[in-house]
This record gives C-alpha cells, structure tokens and sequence, in this order.
C-alpha cells in the first residue's frame, strides 16, 4: 500500500499549515524515499522476525479532525502531579485544553511541534530530520514526510527541569483503521536535566490502527535525560517507533521502555555517543499475550573512548505471543576503555509463547570489556513450591514471581512517581 | 497429630522412602538423622509437598487428614511448615510482602480477617524478637543474597510468624557457625507448645544439644532402622552412622 501513502502526502503537503520552509524539501525529500524503497520485505533481515506485511499491505488513511475526548476518558493515562507539564496530542491533532502546558523556568519550553514551527526557531531547523536518517527505515521515511505534530521538548544550557514532561499520545480508535505519524524532537542543551514520558494509549481497546513515530533525542554536553517510554496501544493496534539518541561528551541518557500494546509492534532505540565520557543506560520490559508479537531493536554506537553503555531488556510472554530482541552493540576501533553490557532475559508463561533473542556486538577495539547475555526459561519449580509451602496458593505464587522478574527492570527507573506508576501498569497487567 | 505408615516415595525412577512408619504427637520433638542419602530431607520435602517426589505407598494422616492428598499450601494452611535445608532466593519481593502475603494466606484459610500493613507489623515486630533480628530485614528481597545463616534465621521468623502445628526443619543447622546456630535453635525452643510437634532432620548430634528431642529415629536406606529416646543421638555421635548402615544391612 506504499502508493496509497504517496496520494494522502499529496493532499497533506498542499494542506499547508504553517510549515517552515525549510521543512518542505525534509517531507518531500522522505517521501521520494519512502517511494523508491517501500515497506521492508520480510526477507529483510532487520525484520525477518516481524510480521511486517500485516502493516504494508493494509490500507489506513489519516484520522477525521473530530473526535472530542474529555479529561475523564484521560483519567487513566495521566499520573505523578497535576502540575507536571502535559501534552495530549489526540489522533495526530494538539488538544490544548486538555494539555497542561505551564510556564518553565530558564526559558525551557515544553509545547507541541506545530506550535512551536509556526515562528521561526533556530533550534528545531538544526535538529529536526537531521538525526534520525530516512535512509535507514522506510517507516522513519514515511514518518518524516508526514512531520506536523508532536511533542518539542527544549531546555537551555544549565536549566533543569523540575518535574517530569509528560507527552501523551491518544489513538480514539473512533474510526477503523487510522494511521499517524507522531514526531517528538527533544534537545537538551549543555548540562540541562529533564525527564520526558513518552505514552501511547488507546480509547478502544482491540481496534486496528497504526502508529508510526519517531523521536529524536538531542542529550548536549554534560546533560541527564530519564526517557520514559509507555507503549499501551489498543491490542488490535500496529505500533512502530524509532528513538534515536544523541549524546554529547560527559552526557547521562537512560531509557526505560514499557511495551504491552499493539497486536504488532516494533521499538528501534539507536543511541550515538558522539565524544568521549559518556553514560548510557537502556531498560527495556515487554508483556505480551494472545498473539501479540513485540519486537525491540536496540542499537548503539560506540564511537568514541571511555564511554559506558548498559543494557537489560526484560520480557514476560503469555499464551501464543511471541517477542524479538535485537540489540546491537558497535564498538569502533577508537572506542578503547568501552565497558558495554548487555542482557536479555525472557520468561515464558506457556508453552505457545515464543522468543528469538539475538545479541549482536561488533567489537574493533582491544582494550574493552564487553559482555552479553540471553536467557528464555520458565519460573522455577523450586521457587514456586517455595512460595506454596507457606501457604501462598499457586496462582498467587506465580503472579508473585513473575511480578518480581519484571520489578527487576522497573526498578531503575529513577523518578519515583514515574516509577510507582510503571509498578502499577505492571502489576495490574500481570493480574490478568 | 502425624501417622505415617509404610510410606514409599521415588525421587525420579529412584525409589528413595522405602516404608517409614513414624507418630509424632503434639507437644512433642522427634529427631530424624541418618548419614548422607538416607532419605531423611525427601521424608521432610514429601511431608511438604515437594513436587518432585512421587509417592508410590503408604499413607499419611494429619490432624485427621489424608496429608498426602493436599497440595502444598492446602497443607501450610493446615498448620504444616517446612524449614528448608536451601531456602530459595526470591529477588524482587521483599521480605515483608511475602510474609506478609503467606501469613494472610493462612489466616483466610481458618477464616480469619487478613491483616493489613500496619496491623502485620505490630505481629512482625515480636516475631523478629524469636530470631534477634531489627525490621531492616523486611525490606530485603526474600533471602536475596543472605548469608548461610541468616537464610536459615529467615526460615525460623517464617515459621514464628506463621505458627504451624507440625514444624519440620530439614538440616537447618548445616552451614551454621556456633551463634547463628544457637539463634536458630533459640527460636525453635521459644516455639514450642504443648499443642505443637516439630519433626528436626539433622545430619549431626550437635543441633540436638540445643534442641533436645523427646524421640530419635535412625533413617539408613529409606527405612527407620532404630529408634530411641535423646541419648541415641549421643551413641550415634560416638559411634559414627557405620553401625546403622550395618545394621540396616542386616535387616
């Protein structure tokens, strides 16, 4: 359906708005791309375990302007303080009366991507499109050529943001089979802090639609960014995201990473560390049941000496679902003194779920200490009649457990409200 | 309290409990010890449940009921306790919430109100009196990275907190030093009633200083091969098990 997506970009491109020059050729640029390669073939080898044709060969077309949701139909979604910046962007569209979108200190600017493209600004020309490369995926293609609406997170040299910015993103599911292509640009300047949820929710449980993001993260020298990365779309839902991540010299990214919707979904996370001294964490969890397939590629480049990287990806599987794990460690021969880590553990609930984890780490460098690790298995016998023989019956045993595997990785998440909050989700999903 | 008759039990193809006949009546402690494969810590796992054993004969009755056929928490519901010889690392759950989870458990099963937080720590707080330990412990992941013995404390705060009426310990003095042992022991003496029993496995004499037993049974081949009142644990420390396994030949 590549030409389909052709037809809405012309429509969309003569729709206007106000679109910065600039970004004009960006779009047009993307989607000559997307039109010469198309969607990826299953043969490709970056998407030999998902599902892909399901995405390509269905047909959706962009949401109708009219679904109105209230502050009750959020009341789900939202958590930590009312007073924490919040964006709610519905079906691809800004609602600002249900965002919370305060003044920020230190010219910090938490606003949604089109509002803040409607004047001229310096900062969204020099980052916007030039990081994440539509060479790279079709879907990052597609993506860019749709670029209007998202979330556009900045904060200033030496500024600290002191509550977390929540960017939510609403699918109504108010029509079948919708797709949208939200776009996220987050840059922290020199030794500035924040901390950015990024969640995907749904009104309707079990609809078909399709979600394609990006976002590209911009961590300046000496900055700390907690990127938090809630994937809760309907079950019937396409969910595919690509969070590409700069890092500047003496830089602190950790990501943490929540996927439980979507009937297909797909999370690339690339990290670049672009000079020496810098900290990487990456946390993934994902909770998948019935036929879901989730599938995460993590990436990241180790260009550059003395920089350390660490990774845990956690996934619990249920009934016939099945999950990817791809993680991808590059270590350049310059990159000496690299300490990488990397772990993948999955824990099969039946006998129907299904897991291909493959760790892939390209290493040119000899003074490096490099490790990996892959583990499928099953909750311990043991450890279960433990748990009985003081009097806990079986299903609670298993709950009990299973809700400790996935604490592991929750637990690092560093802001507590963030934290308690992902402990929720989890809990409550594990409960069935 | 507890009847065990001509029970046999197979760890996998191997037949491990070869008939064991044993009455435990309340208000009493009887010692089980035996050289190493004896069988004594699947007698003590088979009594709890432990879904690795397969009981091929025999019977089991507690407090009036067919044990065997309860699983293992209809059992610690009932008043059953296993103090595990390797109790088992549960990283992620903190050892509040799952004793506090367990005791719960139990006190729905005879119709009790559940506790709630505040009210599980004013019963938590006598309870770790029994094994002289502080509340930090509770927020520690259940036996997360303990040592030897204090893995083997944490069993004996379970069952303080829990109050079974049949205890059994497997080998809970292996791998403990002389203060831990005393700590653990101390516990199990400050537990005792004269409406509960406790069954103690043990590899040596040494523990039965601490906790002295009413009756010792001698297990050699998955069989009691003698039985005895206190001071055969003491002819056993001077003689060594070769003399039973000798005996036990005989028979």
């Amino acid at each position: 359906m590549t030409q389909a997506y052709l037809g809405q970009f012309e429509t969309f491109a003569a729709d206007g708005g106000s679109v910065p020059e600039w970004l004009q050729p960006v779009r047009r640029g993307a989607i000559d791309r997307f039109a010469q390669v198309g969607f990826p073939s299953p043969r490709d080898e970056e998407w030999r375990f998902t599902p892909v044709n399901a995405i390509a060969q269905a047909e959706f077309v962009p949401p109708a302007s009219t679904a109105r949701i209230t502050r009750e139909d959020l009341a789900p979604f939202i958590f930590g303080h009312p007073a924490w910046p919040l964006l709610v962007i519905v079906d691809g569209r800004l609602d600002q009366s249900l965002s919370v979108l305060p003044a920020l200190q230190g010219g910090a600017r938490v606003t949604s991507l089109s509002q803040a493209m409607a004047a001229p600004d310096e900062t969204i020309a020099r980052h916007l499109g030039h990081h994440a490369p539509v060479g790279e995926s079709p879907f990052t293609a597609l993506n860019t050529a749709f670029i209007r609406e998202g979330a556009y997170v900045h904060v200033p040299a030496g500024v600290e943001l002191a509550d977390p910015v929540h960017v939510l993103f609403v699918a109504t599911g108010e029509t079948e089979g919708t797709v949208t292509h939200p776009r996220n640009l987050i840059v922290l300047e020199r030794a500035a802090r924040a901390s950015v949820i990024e969640s995907y929710v749904t009104l309707s449980p079990g609809r078909r639609y399709f979600t394609n993001a990006v976002t590209e993260v911009v961590s300046g020298e000496g900055a700390w960014t907690e990127h938090t990365r809630i994937q809760r779309e309907s079950e019937g839902a396409y969910h595919v995201g690509l969070t590409h991540v700069e890092q500047a010299a003496n830089s602190h990214y950790r990501s943490f990473t929540l996927a439980m919707g979507g009937a297909i979904s797909r999370h690339n996370l690339h990290v670049r560390l672009n000079a020496p001294n810098i900290e990487t964490l990456m946390y993934g969890l994902y909770l998948t049941r019935g036929e879901q397939v989730v599938d995460n590629h993590t990436a990241i480049y180790h260009d550059n000496p003395n920089c350390n990287s660490w990774e845990v990806y956690k996934g619990v599987l249920d009934d016939r679902s099945r999950a990817v794990f791809n993680g991808k460690v590059f270590v350049r021969p310059e990159a000496q003194k690299t300490d990488a880590k990397q772990t993948n553990r999955n824990l099969l609930l039946s006998d129907g779920a299904r897991v291909d984890t493959k760790p892939q780490l390209e290493i040119f460098a000899d003074d490096v200490k490099c490790t990996h690790g892959a583990t499928v298995g099953r909750l311990d016998d043991v450890a279960l009649f433990y748990l009985r023989s003081r009097g806990i019956n079986a299903t609670m045993a298993q709950r009990l457990l299973t809700y400790a595997f996935a604490a592991e990785v929750v637990e690092e998440v560093a802001l507590e409200p963030v934290r308690t909050e992902l402990e929720r989700l989890v809990r409550e999903r594990l409960a069935g | 309290m507890l009847e065990i008759r001509g029970l046999r039990a197979n760890a996998g193809d191997k037949e491990i409990l070869r008939g064991i006949d044993l009455t435990v009546n309340a208000g009493e402690v009887h010692a089980v010890m035996g050289p190493n494969g004896s069988g004594k810590s699947t007698l003590a796992q088979v009594l709890a449940g432990h879904p690795a054993y397969e009981v091929t004969g025999g019977t089991v009755t507690y407090m009036g009921q067919d044990l065997l056929d309860l699983e293992p928490e209809e059992r610690a519901q009932a008043g059953v306790f296993l103090a595990f010889q390797y109790p088992v690392e549960i990283p992620g759950v903190s050892n509040a919430y799952f004793l506090r989870a367990a005791y719960n458990e139990i006190r729905k099963a005879k119709g009790l109100e559940e506790a709630d937080p505040m009210d599980f720590l004013d019963v938590l707080e006598e309870k770790l009196k029994v094994v002289e330990w502080g509340p930090e412990i509770m927020s520690r992941a259940v036996n997360s990275g303990f040592s030897g013995g204090e893995k083997k404390r944490n069993e004996i705060l379970q069952m303080a907190v829990l109050e079974p009426l049949l205890a059994v310990l497997d080998e809970t003095d292996s791998g403990l030093d002389i203060d831990a042992l005393r700590i653990v022991a101390g516990g199990v003496n400050r537990l005792r009633r004269p409406d509960n029993a406790a069954i103690v496995v043990t590899h040596y004499q040494r523990l039965l200083n601490y906790i002295v037993p009413d009756y010792v049974h001698v297990l050699s081949g998955g069989r009691i091969v003698k039985s005895g009142g206190k001071e055969l644990a003491l002819e056993l420390e001077a003689r060594g098990y070769d003399w039973i396994e000798d005996l036990a030949g005989v028979a």
